[in-house]
């Protein structure tokens, strides 16, 4: 199931859509030096969701953050869609734990802020954002079930609110790679299992690339396709499983002998920091 | 809205009082206008006199204003340096802070030896003086932007020029709006201060006359003229911060479950 080893020929004529090879990544220099990330390889497929699940300080923001391009990497290559990483050439769509909803603006125009960043939206940004833009982030505000919320200030909506918002957010500008750390970590139960529906609905209709950092291991049996394990100090990817449940998934689906098998198999890796071959 | 009115007719009560109380107590004790006018004089001296001081009002007030609006643009300018690049943080603040402890009186003889008497010292010195709190503001207000809100851009791939005019800036506003109220006092001071030193016109200029003729009714209205120019202009910059930042100043109780 691990990856197999990535060599420069194999890079350059992959199919794949995010493409970490070789990636180490170290904080700090000389004595004070800290191993984020230990030899890291990673290939995400077209359209593919997958999520990453570890201990904490395992690195699996950082991860994210490489695919970003809000951090380099210390070796290694991270390319996306055949590039180098920061190309704008990407759309990238960001949703992170805390809403981080800027307060001077409504919801609207929050969400509407990458059609006013990312190129080829900002250009027609002036003319169109009373109009089409404006439509779209209504009907993203409807698909989240924050229909007539628009006008709203961040401040005048509660955390699960902000969160649906947030989604929206880093869903207008159509990505062809979302990023989503811990989005739905702040929540509660309910409203997290709501998020989950949702996000599995518009996940199915927009087909971005996803990848989801989580610590719930029901959320990332319930969302994604492929789970990645990794364990701290050095972080390190160490199973990648295939989820096999069919889609649309149910809540009711996670209380099944196989789902639950599936989260217990996953739990006892990270507990014990031990790879799939070693514990074998 | 009653406890609002409440306050406002309160507020109204104490004012008329402190007057009150000061012409009972200059009636009362039988102090000379030389030493201490009572309201009651300085109101009939502000309305008999007013054709020879509306000039010299007018005068003062545009050189605020002119003043206040070089220093606007020049602290903004220099606030946003200092507070997005670290290198001139610690190259200007240091200087910044220099320059502001220098008493503004000790500027003005400078001014006036290089531009000579009248109104252009009196507009530099308003300006200096409405500059420092502006620039410290605007400058705190973009250093102490949350990081997270950057990062939402940056992921974006936004400029930096995009984060500034999207993130820092307006978050910036309220820093800078709560400073306008400051400065704008601090303007009138400054022109104040060089009428005082090296001008034939303005309220400083007349007040200085004044109390050379030992005509102290006369020098309490101009006082009088300068502290509602003042109270007005700080009502103006008051009121359109609430207007523009009010999303700073929101009540929770607003806020859904």
């Amino acid at each position: 199931m691990k990856p197999a080893p990535v060599t420069a020929d194999t890079a350059r004529i992959s199919d794949y859509f995010v493409e970490l090879a070789g990636v180490t990544l170290n904080y700090g220099r000389g004595d004070r030096e800290v191993k984020a990330l230990g030899l890291t390889n990673l290939r995400i497929a077209p359209g593919d969701f997958v999520a990453l699940v570890g201990p904490s300080g395992c690195g699996k923001s950082t991860i994210l953050k490489l695919v970003t391009g809000l951090i380099a990497a210390s070796s290694g290559s991270v390319t996306v869609a055949g590039h180098a990483v920061g190309a704008e050439t990407v759309r990238v769509g960001m949703a992170f734990q805390n809403p981080t909803m800027l307060p001077w603006l409504t919801v609207r125009d929050n969400i509407m802020m990458p059609l006013k960043i990312v190129p080829p939206f900002r250009r027609q940004y002036r003319s169109k954002r009373k109009g089409e833009f404006c439509d779209r982030a209504e009907a993203l505000l409807k698909d989240v079930g924050l229909a007539g919320f628009g006008d709203k200030h961040p401040w005048q909506l509660s955390g699960g609110m902000l969160q649906r918002a947030s989604l929206c957010r880093a869903l207008i500008h159509e990505p062809q790679l979302l990023m989503l750390d811990e989005p739905f970590g702040a929540l509660d139960q309910f409203t997290r299992e709501e998020l989950w529906a949702i996000m599995q609905d518009l996940w199915m209709k927009l087909r971005p690339t996803v990848l989801l950092v989580t610590h719930d291991l029901k959320e990332a049996g319930y969302l994604a396709n492929r789970i990645c394990v990794m364990r701290a100090r050095p972080g390190e990817i160490i199973d990648d499983a295939e989820v096999p449940f069919p889609r649309p998934r149910t809540i009711e689906m996670s209380y099944g002998s196989n789902f639950v098998a599936m989260t217990q198999r996953l739990r006892e890796l990270i507990v014990t920091g031990r790879s799939a071959k070693e514990a074998a | 809205m009653d406890a609002k009115l409440r306050r406002h007719v309160d507020s109204a009560l104490f004012i008329i009082g402190f007057f009150v109380l000061w012409e009972l107590l200059c009636r009362g004790f039988g102090i000379s206008d030389l030493v201490l006018p009572k309201p009651s004089q300085i109101i009939v001296t502000l309305v008999e006199r007013m054709p020879a001081l509306w000039p010299h009002t007018v005068q003062t007030l545009y050189t605020t204003l002119v003043g206040f609006g070089f220093g606007i643009v020049i602290g903004v300018l220099l606030g946003m340096l200092i507070g997005s690049s670290r290198l001139a943080y610690d190259v200007a603040y240091p200087l910044l802070i220099g320059f502001a402890t220098i008493p503004k009186v000790a500027v003005v003889p400078i001014f006036v030896l290089w531009f000579g008497a009248g109104t252009v010292p009196a507009v530099l010195t308003a300006m200096i003086m409405s500059i420092f709190p502006i620039v410290v503001n605007v400058a705190t207000g973009l250093a102490t932007t949350e990081p997270e809100l950057e990062d939402v851009m940056r992921a974006l791939h936004a400029s930096r020029l995009d984060i500034l005019w999207n993130v820092g800036l307006p978050r910036t506003m309220p820093y800078f709006f709560a400073s306008l109220k400051v400065a704008v006092t601090l303007a009138f001071v400054g022109t104040v201060i060089s009428e005082t030193v090296a001008s034939n016109r303005g309220i400083g200029n007349v007040m200085m006359i004044a109390s050379s003729n030992f005509d102290v009714p006369l020098v309490f209205a101009g006082l009088f003229i300068l502290a509602v120019m003042g109270v007005a202009l700080y009502a103006v910059f008051s009121l359109l911060e609430t207007r523009i930042t009010g999303w700073a100043h929101r009540k929770q109780d607003l806020a859904m479950g």
